[in-house]
């Protein structure tokens, strides 16, 4: 029962979250007749286009931007940019952070960045709708909406207040004569048979203790049919075609540690996915690949970056969602955040970083324990633990998914039980960039 | 009495006349009216499969009665002056069609002596009595001495020269008390007495007389028999030219309001058949008396004791004449057309059997609540009870018609059948529920409040029962209750609902779950902040969306659980919801920002606020500003640019509907401009000033 706690902790901090800068800060906020920024979103929202919104929360130190802040923004045009995506700022801001400048100013990947993207997006035929709906316009020394609207041209339309804003935004997007051409087909969907809230008896808390994949899939999937392709070969990896939300998909997800018969299927599906146009989406749960000298000889190198190169070249969207540990060279093969999918999310019970925290803390233990033996000097059980000790809860707090999520190397911490709807969205979102074909790189024979 | 005497011979010649005239052809009729009467008319001329060509003003042109006709005619323009009531364009129009007949329906042309005796010059039917009864009928002293020659009751009175205190003491004695003392100058209550027993008379005569003497500067009274609380009985009879003359039992009318009919009902409740046969009899004696023929309707007031009087006699179909078709299985249309014909009447009065009980309740477009003030506009929505062999629904008009401020504002007739009177009041309580409209004021949920009184289910009617009840009959309004509010904003969110699925069905990506108004968010719930519109105050409601599709309401400080569906039922939306475990499925309208639930309840109508940006275009009636409540001319201003107002204070005078209405500041603030001035003609809607709210102009300023 102890998943229920990660849980409990998981929609706790969103809660936390949710209420941006405190109490004050919003009171403040909210005083000056401004909305806050998740209620502009709620008011801007609607069923039609779908947009990247970036909305800043001036109850968060004025809504200035923070390296963090930057890093956020320029991946949220990123997925603009991946998925052609309008773009809708809503800005609210007092600008670049100045006791943090010179963390958010010199870069290429700084604040100058926003804009070069937002010139670049444009060129690409993505639109960009900017609505002010803060200080910014209301200070009328630095120039307020009359002085834009009427002298200046500076800005295109008159907002009396955020709903006015939010109206005049949505009426912009209407206007964007955008049309969704989606270039799969697509099926009527139907609710998985196995009810999503089993997810959490399946994964449990417990890394060590295996789970069937399979499992996982028949939550997540339309009527949960699952057409499985090489069932019986490479069965550590499984793979297999589905459809969510009506979209075809791919789905690669690991049932142990790779090895080299599981990486060349794993190519070989990404290669028929790839050749079809099917998205694809990776369930990562992966210790890493197979080590140990008879696997070497057996070519497990050349293996596994056979599957990393199809990964990397692979153009179709890919979506990746991190469900257990996410280690080593298995991060890699599995499409991690350097393999650019278009999302990717964790549980709130996964674990990533290079390797497991003992492991690593004995690897270094070893080394110390050489050099001291190299030098002569002894090197204790209770020193040794002494050692390892801190290693151990460093990675135990670094693999944390809350560490990984605060520093924006994924796109957020979702609930296992709702994985059918992020996928289902994500799909949807990514549907909206032309197919582009893939071209792979030379496969290590 | 010069009339009388002229009108004998003058009879007798038509009915030669027209006796020789046997079984004329009737194949096309031309009906000289509009509205219900006129689709009433045309129903029946349908099935008896004669033509039917009608006539229209310019108010008129898509109205429900030409798009019923065979033929249509376009007759002038909307005031019925130039249109409906000129004789010589309906006539032309009778000949230019090639029309065998006229049914002049009721009002206008129905009792003009001179129309219909210009139709016979013609060589028109007119289906009505001769004009010479119409004539007599018309002139209150004839037809009174007339009934009273042919033996039937009439009110006792003394209209003398003879101004003597004994004189008029004496006559009130004969009369028999209560009397009535009149001023004969008199009007408007003025000058007028009630005395009820010989020892007040002296008193009660001097007491009218000094007023009458200060009012009209003349003090000649008249004295009448004074009947307290009474009832408006009335008998339909039916003649035709072989000199027959049967009676339909009578109706009781008594409940009225501005001294106009809102709900009829046959037979008079309470009334033994002894009474029933003598009120019968003599109506056909008053008939019979005239040599009626055709559908006429003899009026009577009637005491608690059930003496009744004569009153007048009305020669034409009535508009409550279904109530009398359905206690006795007659369709007095096809009557009138076969009588005018020349046909024998198709029963005899033995074979006429009273079943059951009937109610008709006229649906107007007035505002009970405003002195039951006529009213006019668009019906955006109107959805009604469905019709059967016991439920009619006589109407001129449909969802999207506008009732025409030139015409008589009723919108229909609810015609209900049962076997006794509790029966048929259930069904009219029943079927009332179900006739909801928007666009307008209608007295619907007054003639709910009135046909469930328990005086009225007791037949205790007379004609001050409005004014004796009045209390019950115009509840202080409740507050939309808190399951109200939440019924109105799921209605809003399923209609939100469905606009989105309507668009994603036809997008390129029907199924995204980005279409699928979940609500959803990741790891929080939605929290949506709504603030509604519930009479003159704003409301906030918190809605949750719950994971499971259901919503937690807050208003105020309960929270409530809310499900529910609307669901399509023939052409009308219910919203089949549950609030807090309470299920209910009222009929759900929303037009425009108001959300319309009808219940069995009632109705009750919730507003989504119009929002600043948009307030300005045209959107402040719905805020309940300063706008013409209907169409009219404005009398005075009293207020201009400037000026500081505060709530309920008067801005403008407005003369509508031969009325004035005095327009009121809807809320405090300062007049910002004037946009109409004096003598200029408002639209109904039409914002009068432009008025700023207080706090608006400091957020103004402080900018």
């Amino acid at each position: 029962f102890q998943i229920f706690f990660v849980i409990l902790l998981l929609f706790i901090y969103y809660f936390l979250i949710n209420s941006g800068g405190g109490e004050k800060a919003r009171r403040l906020h909210t005083s000056r007749g401004k909305l806050l920024p998740r209620e502009r979103i709620d008011r801007l929202l609607d069923p039609g286009v779908e947009c990247i919104i970036v909305a800043n929360d001036a109850t968060v130190k004025g809504g200035t931007y923070y390296p963090i802040t930057v890093k956020k923004h320029l991946r949220a045009q990123e997925i603009a940019q991946q998925n052609h995506l309008p773009c809708i700022y809503l800005v609210d801001s007092g600008g670049a952070n100045l006791p943090r400048q010179a963390e958010v100013f010199p870069d290429r990947d700084h604040f100058g960045r926003i804009f070069y993207n937002q010139a670049r997006l444009s060129s690409e035929g993505i639109s960009q709708v900017k609505a002010a709906t803060g200080e910014e316009v209301s200070a009328e020394d630095l120039g307020g909406a009359d002085l834009h609207c009427k002298k200046s041209g500076v800005t295109d339309h008159y907002a009396l207040d955020d709903n006015h804003a939010l109206h005049l935004a949505r009426k912009t997007v209407r206007s964007l004569n955008y049309r969704k051409n989606i270039e799969v087909t697509i099926e009527s969907p139907e609710s998985p048979l196995y009810p999503a809230d089993e997810l959490y008896g399946i994964v449990g808390d417990n890394l060590k203790r295996n789970f069937d994949v399979r499992e996982v899939i028949a939550r997540i999937v339309d009527g949960s049919k699952f057409d499985e392709f090489k069932a019986f070969y490479g069965d550590t990896l499984v793979t297999g075609f589905s459809r969510i939300f009506g979209y075809p998909v791919g789905i690669i997800g690991n049932n142990g540690v790779l090895f080299s018969e599981s990486a060349k299927k794993g190519t070989h599906f990404i290669e028929l996915c790839c050749q079809r146009n099917i998205p694809l989406v990776f369930l990562q749960n992966i210790t890493g690949f197979m080590v140990g000298r008879e696997y070497e000889a057996g070519g497990i190198a050349k293996d596994g970056a056979k599957m990393v190169t199809a990964v990397a070249c692979a153009s179709v969207p890919k979506i990746t969602v991190i469900i257990g540990g996410s280690y080593g060279a298995g991060n890699y093969g599995m499409c991690g955040r350097a393999y650019s999918p278009r999302f990717l999310y964790m549980w709130p019970n996964s674990r990533i970083s290079v390797m497991g925290g003992e492991q690593a803390a004995t690897v270094l233990a070893t080394i110390t324990k050489d050099q001291r033996a190299r030098e002569g000097k002894e090197f204790t059980a209770e020193q040794e633990a002494a050692m390892k000790e801190p290693i151990v809860r460093r990675f135990e707090e670094e693999g944390s998914p809350y560490y990984s999520s605060a520093r924006l190397w994924d796109d957020g911490i979702i609930d296992p039980a709702e994985t059918r709807m992020v996928l289902g969205l994500s799909l949807s979102a990514a549907l909206n960039a032309p197919t582009t074909k893939t071209r792979f790189g030379v496969f290590r024979m | 009495m010069a009339a009388v005497i002229l009108s004998f011979p003058t009879l007798q010649g038509l009915r030669i006349f027209t006796q020789g005239f046997d079984n004329k052809r009737i194949e096309k009729v031309l009906i000289a009216n509009r509205g219900e009467i006129a689709c009433r008319v045309m129903r029946s001329a349908k099935k008896m499969g004669v033509r039917s060509v009608a006539v229209y003003s310019d108010a008129d042109t898509h109205s429900m009665h030409v798009a019923m006709a065979d033929e249509a005619y376009h007759i002038g323009p909307a005031p019925s002056q130039q249109s409906y009531l000129s004789m010589d364009k309906v006539l032309e129009v009778a000949k230019k069609s090639g029309s065998h007949a006229v049914h002049p329906g009721y009002g206008f042309l129905s009792e003009n002596t001179e129309f219909a005796e210009a139709c016979k010059q013609e060589g028109i039917i007119f289906i009505g009595p001769p004009s010479s009864a119409i004539r007599d009928m018309g002139i209150k002293s004839t037809s009174k001495h007339i009934m009273s020659a042919a033996g039937v009751p009439i009110i006792g009175g003394y209209h003398g020269e003879d101004q003597s205190n004994e004189k008029l003491q004496a006559e009130a004695v004969r009369i028999g008390y209560p009397v009535m003392i009149k001023a004969v100058r008199g009007g408007g209550g003025k000058g007028m007495r009630i005395a009820r027993s010989d020892s007040d008379f002296l008193e009660q005569l001097e007491s009218a007389r000094r007023e009458a003497r200060k009012s009209f500067n003349d003090d000649v009274m008249l004295i009448e028999k004074f009947v307290e609380d009474p009832r408006h009985v009335e008998v339909q009879v039916f003649g035709d030219m072989h000199g027959n003359a049967v009676y339909l039992f009578e109706r009781d009318c008594s409940v009225q309001r501005r001294h106009q009919k809102i709900i009829e009902e046959a037979p008079a409740p309470g009334i033994s058949p002894e009474v029933r046969r003598k009120l019968g009899e003599a109506a056909v004696r008053a008939a019979k008396a005239v040599n009626y023929v055709g559908a006429g309707t003899v009026e009577f007031i009637m005491d608690a004791q059930h003496n009744f009087y004569f009153m007048e006699m009305n020669t034409r179909l009535q508009v409550e004449h279904p109530v009398s078709e359905m206690i006795t299985g007659t369709d007095l249309v096809e009557w009138q057309l076969r009588v005018a014909a020349g046909e024998r009447l198709p029963l005899l009065q033995e074979d006429i059997m009273l079943r059951g009980h009937s109610f008709e309740a006229r649906i107007y477009a007035e505002d009970p609540n405003n002195d039951f003030l006529p009213g006019a506009g668009p019906l955006l929505h109107l959805s009604t009870p469905s019709p059967d062999q016991h439920t009619r629904i006589e109407t001129g008009v449909r969802e999207g018609d506008e009732v025409s401020a030139h015409y008589d504002p009723m919108i229909a007739k609810l015609v209900v059948w049962g076997e006794d009177r509790s029966a048929a009041l259930k069904k009219l309580r029943y079927c009332l529920r179900q006739y909801n409209i928007v666009g307008l004021n209608t007295n619907i949920d007054f003639l709910l409040n009135l046909s469930g009184h328990p005086e009225f289910e007791a037949g205790n009617v007379s004609t001050s029962f409005i004014p004796q009840h009045y209390a019950d009959l115009f509840p202080t309004p409740k507050a939309p209750s808190g399951a109200t509010i939440c019924q109105a904003a799921l209605g809003l969110i399923l209609q939100e609902r469905n606009h989105t699925l309507g668009f994603t069905q036809s997008s390129t990506d029907p199924f995204s779950p980005f279409g699928s108004s979940s609500g959803w968010r990741n790891n929080i719930l939605f929290n949506r902040n709504v603030t509604l519109q519930v009479g003159d105050k704003k409301v906030d409601v918190v809605i949750m969306y719950n994971q499971d599709g259901s919503y937690s309401m807050q208003v105020g400080d309960e929270v409530n659980h809310v499900t529910g569906e609307v669901e399509m039922e023939g052409g009308a939306s219910f919203l089949h919801c549950t609030v807090n475990g309470v299920k209910s499925r009222p009929k759900l309208v929303i037009l425009d920002n108001t959300v319309h639930l009808f219940s069995t309840e009632g109705s009750s109508q919730v507003s989504v606020p119009v929002p600043k940006y948009r307030a300005g275009v045209g959107g402040s009636g719905a805020q309940g500003g300063a706008v013409a409540p209907m169409t009219g001319t404005i009398e005075k201003v009293l207020v201009k640019a400037g000026d500081k107002v505060t709530v309920g204070d008067p801005l403008m005078v407005m003369i509508a509907m031969k009325m004035e209405h005095t327009i009121r500041a809807p809320k405090s603030g300062v007049i910002k401009k004037v946009l109409f001035s004096e003598g200029s003609q408002a639209n109904r809607h039409a914002p009068l000033v432009e008025l700023v709210e207080e706090e608006e102009q400091a957020e103004g300023s402080s900018q």
